[in-house]
């Protein structure tokens, strides 16, 4: 039987130390809502959202108080839309009705936000792909709560450079459509290499195609709680400290595999996938670099921070992969700037460098994450950090991402609010030498030897 | 109430006073809920008590127990909470 003990444990996690589910994600397919009518299309779409997750926003109250366990986001991905709408939409302002109704059916059921206004172009873009890229500023810019993300690159097909040169156009038209609030808007859009299928993390969820028709996918969260398991060995070796970090890094898996399960029994969906993140939020006690410094590092960017990194997001996967009967989606440690408090600090104490985190992408789990640049950096700089980020995911055989935020009329030493979880950044200096000829060539880079397994 | 199988976890956390238990229990009795164990220490300087209990036999379902049991806390100064077993379970069983 549980002891006082292990229960005074548990509810420290949740009270002291910021222990909780990040975001209950349901995935649905929107396969099934596609017409040639583009009244008819976004009338399925509304009518699908709206009946699938009806319940998602109660059932999730239900579980925080039964568990006691705080559950901060509920959460949609759909198909990517442009694979939705491509058989009705002519031109970008046809997509953004869609982008619309996705705001909408959100409102309707309670959602904070929704994803998958996306297009997979990894290899080349269809007619659709590249009408919704284009329609992404003035989505992004019409709605709340659309998250839209672009899948440009992959292990398997190499790097689309035609889609990466539109996509560093594309990110600074957003940004200057919502100028007047510190471009905001880029942080609801996403690029990556090797997107999964079962992300629930905003922005760069969407509902793959490989997956069925509804799916729950649960993103934990818990830097706090690793991070005071770590005060208790400081000093020890290594082998002490990994073990530590697996054993908490299962503790916290386990709550999310037990909400997944109660999810998928109330709302009658199947179970999809715990993501076993690290994800931080700006509050005091809920960060990842504060993990860093405490594995040893004066800030997060100090020579080590890529090793320490390294190990964190291993010890963290390998504690949570026994702890769920299915992981998916990123799974491992993020390291976003803006939603950082500890990352924050290392880049107004100039330890960490553009450079530095793009080096930390390649053993974390995702990519470049809120990182405010100067708004006057040119699209093919944009477009060159971008091709950079997919090609470290290309031959590392994993996922990156860049979610970058130029943010217009301010420059390197401004600050910019984010706002709630989003929080705030310092902008942080881009290289300024030119890539425009390497960027301006057009077409695609090839897929690299290795993925060529079969 | 709708029936289920699991068992609930009461805890009480504060400054130790005079009745706690007895508040708690009369509460418990009045709702027909049975009580399977308790335990009490005293952790960081606090007063720390736990229950666990068999809600299948209430007459008012999880969520009005939790919140009653909250507001009882308030009354005599410590925190309640009621959470089911399995949120413990998970995290410390294999």
């Amino acid at each position: 039987m549980i002891n006082i003990m292990e229960v005074s444990e548990t509810n420290k996690m949740v009270e002291h130390e910021n222990l909780d589910v990040r975001t209950i994600t349901i995935g649905i397919s929107l396969l099934d809502c596609i017409d040639s009518d583009l009244k008819k299309l976004n009338d399925n779409i509304y009518k699908k959202i709206t009946t699938v997750a009806k319940d998602l926003v109660s059932a999730g109250n239900q579980i925080e108080q039964e568990f006691g366990i705080p559950i901060v986001n509920k959460r949609i991905s759909v198909t990517p839309i442009a694979l939705v709408g491509g058989a009705a939409c002519k031109t970008p302002e046809d997509f953004a009705t869609i982008a619309d109704t996705m705001d909408a059916a959100a409102k309707a059921v309670g959602v904070n936000l929704i994803g998958g206004y996306s297009a997979l172009v990894s290899k080349g873009m269809t007619k659709a792909d590249e009408l919704l890229i284009r329609s992404i500023p003035m989505a992004l810019c019409r709605t709340e709560r659309v998250c839209s993300s672009v899948n440009l690159a992959s292990t398997k097909t190499g790097i689309n450079m035609d889609a990466v040169k539109l996509m560093g156009e594309i990110l600074l038209e957003v940004a200057e459509q919502s100028k007047d609030r510190d471009s905001v808007d880029c942080m609801k859009l996403v690029v990556f290499c090797n997107a999964p299928d079962d992300n629930p993390f905003m922005a760069g969820a969407f509902h793959g195609v490989t997956e069925a028709d509804a799916v729950i996918n649960v993103g934990v969260s818990g830097p706090g709680v690793v991070k005071t398991a770590l005060e208790k060995v400081r000093g020890e070796n290594f082998e002490v400290l990994c073990e530590t970090i697996k054993k908490t890094a299962f503790k916290v898996t386990r709550v999310g595999q037990l909400v997944a399960q109660e999810a998928s029994r109330i709302l009658n969906i199947p179970f999809g996938i715990v993501d076993l993140s690290l994800a931080p939020t700006p509050a005091i006690g809920d960060s990842v670099a504060d993990i860093l410094c405490e594995i040893g590092l004066e800030y997060a960017g100090a020579p080590g921070t890529t090793a320490a990194l390294a190990l964190l997001n291993d010890q963290v996967k390998k504690g949570g992969v026994m702890a769920s009967s299915y992981v998916g989606g990123l799974s491992g440690a993020f390291i976003p700037v803006s939603e950082d408090q500890g990352m924050i600090n290392a880049v107004q104490a100039n330890a960490i460098t553009l450079e530095k985190l793009e080096a930390m992408t390649c053993v974390c789990s995702v990519g470049l994450d809120m990182i405010a640049i100067p708004g006057d950096t040119k699209a093919t700089t944009i477009s060159g950090i971008i091709a950079d980020e997919m090609a470290l995911g290309m031959i590392n055989q994993k996922t990156t991402a860049a979610r970058l935020i130029p943010v217009i009329g301010k420059g390197v030493g401004d600050t910019v609010e984010f706002g709630g979880l989003f929080g705030y950044a310092p902008i942080m200096p881009v290289n300024q030498y030119s890539c425009d000829a390497f960027i301006n060539r057009g077409g695609r880079i090839p897929a690299p030897i290795h993925s060529f397994k079969n | 109430m709708e029936k289920t199988q699991s068992k609930t976890i009461i805890t009480v956390v504060g400054k130790d006073t005079v009745g706690i238990i007895a508040k708690v229990c009369t509460y418990l009795s009045e709702q027909h809920i049975n009580v399977l164990d308790i335990s009490q220490t005293i952790i960081d300087g606090f007063f720390n008590m736990m229950m666990i209990v068999d809600l299948n036999t209430s007459k008012t379902p999880f969520a009005e127990c939790s919140a009653a049991l909250e507001k009882l806390g308030e009354e005599i100064g410590v925190t309640i909470k009621c959470q089911r077993e399995e949120i413990f379970d998970m995290m410390h069983r294999i």
